[in-house]
């Protein structure tokens, strides 16, 4: 593949609105973790919500997509001025050149949950949310296309925990192959009783706040973020989409393969695409869920295949697990690591897991940072690795 | 806009609908060849998950598995070296319904197989299981666009990466409230594995593909065949469908967008 240029990019989670905020935050090693009071009856874990999100109101055009999911991507595309960009882009290439491709995971079932609390005695929905768009996969993706003015192709991509990692690669290929001359990709999750319950079921959810890589970590805290990126052939750069790798596990529905078969996978696969050995790469933001099997899974994956001067951790401490919003957030951090050399460490872990080698840290460094790795690790054993460069 | 796509060949067909219980049965009542059974199956019992599993799976991944597996075995193709697209239009709406009315109550009790099952790409996770596969497979959805835009996706990984992609769509019948917002009667499957034209298999079709901004939308479905699915969201299937199971060359449009279309070209190799 030609490397593409990613020419604007914005993030939104509970770190920070924002490139300057969430800059900030890692600095400062400000977690945006707090205690879950999420829903009318809280579990006992903690959790990264997003303040506002029950004010933010969408342009009355947008009425129609109102709902948690998409105010939560209105704040991604407000953020770091995305939406100026893309404009931008549209009027230099024309809005039905420009695709969307976004990741989610669980989309806005957040609105359906919504309606089952207030079914009318006919059992129908409440009137207010009587609009179908909001209760099916692509309203994410229908939702961003319309906000955003854009009239190519617009397609959801959901595989869980990888999906906002795997819209880079579905989207180089469409520039690719000439179907859209830039692309609008990114992710948006937000918390909604199924995956906080539904975790819960699965003895994932931490009571804590959560420790990735820690020896006494607990498991994970959900979180919600929003975030995208323009890729685009040519234009000025704020770093470069160098390449991906994506592959399955074909082992477990919700755990990961025991030798982190399919992540090494991935791992070769994105090298190869970027032409670069583990030794070119300085930063990994890694997947580093919290979760017994996934930390030790990919640990073991990090002390085997990279030098000890690779810089790697995971920044879910900031910004609890975002699912199918993670890809696009850590890559957004991976991002400003490139840019400014802000290389953050592992918060909230005290005592790293003996099988941690010395790539997994846990103290912040600045240092200058030309290579960047970022891991993505699904339910359904869906893997994607991405790799950037930086601008020069 | 107009884009041609490189050619890519259909190898192998597989349906699967209520009625329509396999590509013969679909193929003959599509050619006007048969009518279709009265009787109405409720599902598959895909042969790649053992006894106990295939109880257990939800209609996504019965119908999921089956097409695929047949796809594959028609084409001659190995599974495990195949990337897959799945696509669907509105996922598993009976685990949504589920999750969304246990939530009411009783959320503690949330089923921790239902939840790992809810997400998108269960039935492709299955999949990839079943077939110890570690090629990638993506899942997606579009709303009412949902089969023309994995069609286009597999068409573009195969012109990206020139090897075979195994294409499957499916959809289910919606249950309890969300049947309001996500209407979809019955159980439809369709897999298709697509080849770059350099390796097309004696029996191909060829599909000629070019993207257009063209308003006039989708070409209807005509046969007895696609009255028997129309209630179901992955309906835009079978346009397509009547084209593979026809004799002659024949032209057809699937929409991808409000003014976008994937204009398709089904002929002979």
């Amino acid at each position: 593949m030609r490397k593409l240029a990613i020419t604007a990019y914005s993030l939104c989670s509970a770190a920070g609105d924002g490139q300057v905020a969430t800059l900030r935050a890692l600095r400062e090693r400000r977690s945006g973790l707090q205690r879950n009071d999420f829903g009318a009856a809280p579990l006992a874990t903690w959790i990264g919500r997003v303040a506002g999100l029950e004010e933010q109101a969408l342009p009355p055009q947008l009425a129609q997509w109102d709902c948690r999911n998409n105010r939560l991507a209105w704040r991604g595309l407000l953020a770091d001025d995305f939406n100026d960009a893309v404009a931008a882009a549209r009027e230099r290439y024309g809005s039905a050149r420009v695709a969307v491709i976004v990741g989610t995971s669980t989309s806005s079932i957040g609105a359906s949950e919504d309606a089952y609390r207030r079914l009318e005695p006919d059992g129908r929905y409440p009137a207010d949310l009587r609009r179908p768009i909001i209760h099916t996969p692509h309203s994410l993706g229908d939702f961003v296309q319309h906000a955003l003015g854009l009239c190519g192709l617009s397609v959801t991509l959901a595989t869980a925990c990888s999906s906002s990692a795997k819209v880079f690669a579905q989207a180089e290929r469409l520039i690719r192959i000439g179907i859209a001359d830039a692309a609008v990709v990114g992710g948006v999750d937000t918390l909604c009783g199924s995956v906080l319950f539904g975790f819960n079921s699965l003895e994932l959810v931490s009571p804590d706040p959560c420790r990735p890589f820690d020896v006494e970590r607990r498991g994970i805290n959900l979180g919600e973020a929003a975030g995208f990126a323009l890729l685009e052939r040519e234009g000025p750069a704020a770093a470069w989409l160098l390449g991906y790798g994506e592959s399955s596990d074909a082992h477990h529905m919700s755990t990961p393969h025991p030798e982190g078969r399919g992540a090494r996978l991935a791992l070769q696969a994105a090298l190869e695409r970027a032409q670069l050995a583990p030794g070119d790469i300085d930063y990994i933001n890694l997947h580093g869920t919290a979760s017994q099997k996934n930390d030790e899974v990919e640990a073991r994956l990090l002390a085997e295949l990279f030098p000890e001067r690779t810089f790697a951790s995971s920044t879910k401490g900031w910004t609890g697990h975002a699912l199918g919003a993670a890809g696009i957030v850590e890559a957004g951090i991976s991002l400003l690591a490139l840019e400014h050399g802000v290389l953050p460490g592992t918060l909230n872990s005290q005592t790293l897991d003996p099988v941690c080698g010395p790539q997994i840290r846990r103290d912040n460094e600045e240092r200058s940072t030309r290579n960047a790795l970022s891991f993505s690790f699904g339910f359904g054993g869906s893997n994607c690795v991405l790799a950037f460069g930086g601008a020069v | 806009m107009s884009v041609q796509l490189p050619e890519v060949m259909a190898e192998g067909v597989a349906f699967w609908a209520s009625r329509l219980p396999g590509w013969d049965v679909a193929r003959a009542v599509i050619r006007g060849e048969q009518a279709a059974p009265e009787a109405t199956m409720s599902r598959p019992a895909p042969a790649l998950l053992g006894p106990t599993e295939r109880r257990r799976a939800p209609d996504t991944v019965a119908v999921a598995l089956e097409v695929a597996a047949r796809a594959c075995a028609a084409a001659g193709r190995s599974p495990r070296e195949l990337p897959a697209v799945f696509a669907s239009t509105h996922g598993d709406l009976q685990i949504s319904d589920y999750m969304c009315a246990t939530l009411v109550d009783t959320p503690a009790l949330i089923s921790p197989i239902k939840f790992h099952n809810s997400v998108h790409n269960a039935a492709a996770g299955y999949w990839s299981i079943g077939t110890s596969s570690h090629a990638p497979y993506t899942a997606i959805s579009a709303f009412h666009h949902t089969f023309g835009a994995g069609l286009l996706e597999a068409a573009v990984q195969i012109a990206c990466e020139q090897q075979p992609v195994l294409y499957v769509a499916f959809d289910v019948e919606a249950k309890g409230a969300l049947s309001t917002m996500a209407p979809s009667r019955g159980l439809v499957g369709v897999a298709l594995v697509l080849a770059p034209a350099s390796a097309a298999r004696p029996g191909s079709r060829r599909l000629t593909m070019r993207i257009a901004d063209e308003p006039c939308g989708a070409t209807p479905p005509l046969s007895a065949a696609a009255a028997l699915v129309a209630d179901n969201a992955l309906a835009p299937c079978m346009p397509l469908l009547e084209a593979l199971a026809a004799d002659l060359p024949a032209t057809l449009q699937l929409t991808l967008g409000e003014r976008t279309v994937l204009n398709i070209q089904v002929s002979e190799v």
